[in-house]
C-alpha cells in the first residue's frame, strides 16, 4: 500500500519535467533510447535476437516444430506468438499463467507480423492437410524499463530474419532459410498532459493516460494499431502519432533491419 | 476455401450484402432485458446478438485488487460456444482477454469511478451470435447497460469498426468482409466530445486510408450514439409503473 504514494510522486516528477521541456533521462520528446540488437544468440533456437532499448531488455526465440494445420487452412503453416513477463524482469511481474498484459504484448507483436505478411505461411506447408511447420515465437522479457512492445517487435522480426529450418531433425529436405517479406516496426508513444513522447520509460508509461502503438511496413503503410490506457484521445493527436510512428519506424528499419540484398 | 481476391467485394458500388460503403448494418437495442442485473442491454448489429449486464458498484473482491481512490471496472467479454461456426471452447482465450482489456479501457473514461473508491463495477458481455464486429457491439451494449444500471457517467461510449475490402474503405464489416478483407479497425468514442477511447487495427492500410477510415468511423459513432440515447429514453418513457420495479429481489 505504501508504494502507491511513490507512484504518485514519480508521476508528478515525470509530468513536471515534461512541462519544463525535459525527460527523466534527458532525451528529446521524439527520441528513442539507444537501441542494440544482437542476433543468433541462442544456438538451440532456430532463430533468436536480443534487443536492448535503453535499460529494457527483451529476448526473442523462435522454435520450429512439425504439427497439423488448422482444418480451414490445410496448406498453411502456423505462427504462434507468446510472451512471458517473468518475475525476474520487474518487481511488478508475478509468476503464473499469462495475464492481460502479456497476452496483449504477444498479440500486438503478432498483429504486426500477420498484417504485413512477413512470412509466407504457404511455404511452411510440408504435406497438405497433414504436416506443416508450427512456428513458435516466444518473447522473453528480461528487464522491464518501459516500452516492451517496440523491443519485442524488433526482436521478433530480427529473429525471423535468420531462421534455420531444422529439416534434418525431422528427416526432411527443403529450404534451409525462411524468407522474410517485410519489416514491420512497432513504434509506441504516450500522451502525457497533451505532450507526445516516443519510447516511454516505465515512469512515463505510468504517468501517461494513453499509449498508442503504430506498426508500419517498409512501404510506409500501416499493419497494426493498438491504443491502451483509460483515457480518450483527440483525432488530431492520433493522426499526428500515426505520422510520427511511420517516420520513426523508417529510422529504426534503416538502421537494424536492412537485409543485404 | 475461398481466398482473398476470389470474392467480388464491391459490385456496382455496393457491398456483398448490398450496403453502400458508409452504411451500418441494422441495429436493435433493448434496454433492461435482464431482471437480476443492475443494468442490462440487448444489442443486435446485423447478425450479431450481444447481451450486456452490469453489476455494482459493489464491494471489490479480492480486496487486494481494490483501488483506494476509485472504483475498478471489471469487464468480461465471453463468447457462447454456439455463437460461431466451429464450436468455441468455453472459457477465456487470449483473444477474449485482450478484447476485455480494450473494452474496459474504452469505457473507463466515461465512468465516474472516483465516486466509488474500493468498489467494483462489473460488466459482463455475452456474445450469443457472432458475425464480425462483436467487440464493438459489446462496447455499445455495455455502455447502455451501465447507464441502465444508474452508474454515474460523463457520457455514453459508441463503437464501430471500419475496414478495407476490395480496395475500398468501408464501414462496419460483416463476417465475409472481416475474414477475407484487407484490414479491420475497430474504434470506440465519446461521440459528443469527439474523443476516441479505443483504437485497434489489423491488416494493411495506407496512412490516407487510415485517416479516411477514422473519419468514417467517427461519423458512424454519432449515428450509434443517437440510437443508444433513443433506446435509453424509450425505456423510461413507456410505462411509468414498470420503470421503477423493485430490483432488490
Amino acid at each position: 500500500m505504501g508504494l502507491e504514494i511513490m507512484d504518485d510522486v514519480r508521476k508528478d516528477f515525470v509530468r513536471n519535467m515534461l512541462s519544463e521541456g525535459d525527460r527523466e533521462d534527458g532525451r528529446g520528446f521524439r527520441e528513442y533510447r539507444e537501441i542494440s540488437l544482437k542476433r543468433d544468440i541462442i544456438n538451440k533456437a532456430e532463430g533468436s535476437a536480443c534487443v536492448k532499448l535503453g535499460d529494457t531488455e527483451v529476448l526473442v526465440g523462435v522454435k520450429l516444430e512439425i504439427g497439423s494445420p488448422f482444418p480451414d487452412s490445410p496448406t498453411e503453416g502456423v505462427l504462434i506468438t507468446n510472451a512471458e513477463l517473468v518475475p525476474l524482469a520487474s518487481p511488478e511481474f508475478e509468476s503464473g499463467p499469462p495475464n492481460e498484459k502479456s497476452i496483449q504484448l504477444a498479440r500486438v507483436v503478432d498483429r504486426g507480423i500477420r498484417g504485413s505478411g512477413v512470412i509466407d505461411v504457404e511455404k511452411l506447408c510440408i504435406e497438405e492437410g497433414e504436416k506443416v511447420w508450427l512456428l513458435f515465437l516466444d518473447i522473453h522479457v528480461l528487464d522491464n524499463n518501459g516500452n516492451l512492445v517496440d523491443a519485442a517487435a524488433l526482436g521478433a522480426i530480427a529473429a525471423l530474419q535468420n531462421i534455420r529450418v531444422p529439416n534434418e531433425r525431422y528427416g526432411l529436405t527443403g529450404e534451409e532459410t525462411l524468407q522474410v517479406h517485410d519489416t514491420p516496426v512497432d513504434v509506441t508513444m504516450v500522451e502525457i498532459d497533451g505532450t507526445i513522447v516516443v519510447d516511454p520509460t516505465c515512469n512515463e508509461e505510468n504517468a501517461a493516460t494513453n499509449r498508442l502503438t503504430v506498426i508500419s511496413n517498409a512501404d510506409g503503410s500501416l499493419s497494426g494499431l493498438q491504443k491502451t490506457g483509460s483515457d480518450g484521445m483527440k483525432e488530431e493527436t492520433i493522426v499526428e502519432m500515426v505520422g510520427l510512428g511511420i517516420e520513426k519506424a523508417g529510422e529504426i528499419r534503416e538502421k537494424f533491419l536492412k537485409v543485404p540484398s | 476455401m475461398k481466398k482473398e481476391g476470389e470474392i467480388e467485394f464491391i459490385k456496382d458500388g455496393k457491398r456483398v450484402d448490398g450496403r453502400s460503403f458508409d452504411e451500418l448494418r441494422n441495429i436493435k437495442i433493448d434496454v433492461g432485458v435482464l431482471k437480476r442485473a443492475d443494468g442490462s442491454c440487448y444489442f443486435e448489429l446485423g447478425n450479431n446478438k450481444v447481451l450486456a449486464a452490469v453489476y455494482g458498484p459493489r464491494e471489490m473482491h479480492p480486496r487486494h485488487a481494490q483501488d483506494a481512490k476509485m472504483a475498478v471496472v471489471k469487464f468480461r467479454y465471453n463468447m457462447a460456444p454456439f455463437s460461431v461456426d466451429d464450436r468455441k471452447r468455453p472459457g477465456p482465450d487470449r483473444r477474449s482477454v485482450e478484447i476485455s482489456k480494450v473494452s474496459r479501457e474504452a469505457l473507463d473514461p466515461v465512468i465516474l469511478r472516483e465516486y466509488y473508491p474500493k468498489a467494483a463495477i462489473e460488466v459482463y458481455v455475452e456474445i450469443l451470435q457472432s458475425d464480425a464486429g462483436t467487440r464493438t457491439a459489446g462496447i455499445n451494449a455495455a455502455s447502455v447497460a451501465l447507464a441502465d444500471a444508474g452508474v454515474p457517467m460523463r457520457d455514453l461510449v459508441s463503437s464501430v469498426a471500419v475496414g478495407k475490402v476490395g480496395g475500398e474503405v468501408v464501414l462496419d464489416l460483416n463476417a465475409v468482409e472481416d475474414n477475407y478483407g484487407e484490414a479491420d479497425m475497430p474504434i470506440a468514442m465519446i461521440a459528443r466530445r469527439n474523443t476516441i477511447t479505443a483504437l485497434q487495427m489489423d491488416g494493411n492500410l495506407t496512412k490516407d486510408e487510415f485517416e479516411k477510415g477514422l473519419k468514417l468511423a467517427m461519423k458512424a459513432c454519432q449515428q450509434i450514439y443517437e440510437l443508444q440515447r433513443t433506446a435509453l429514453i424509450g425505456r423510461y418513457d413507456k410505462d411509468e409503473s414498470a420503470n421503477f420495479k423493485d430490483r432488490s429481489t
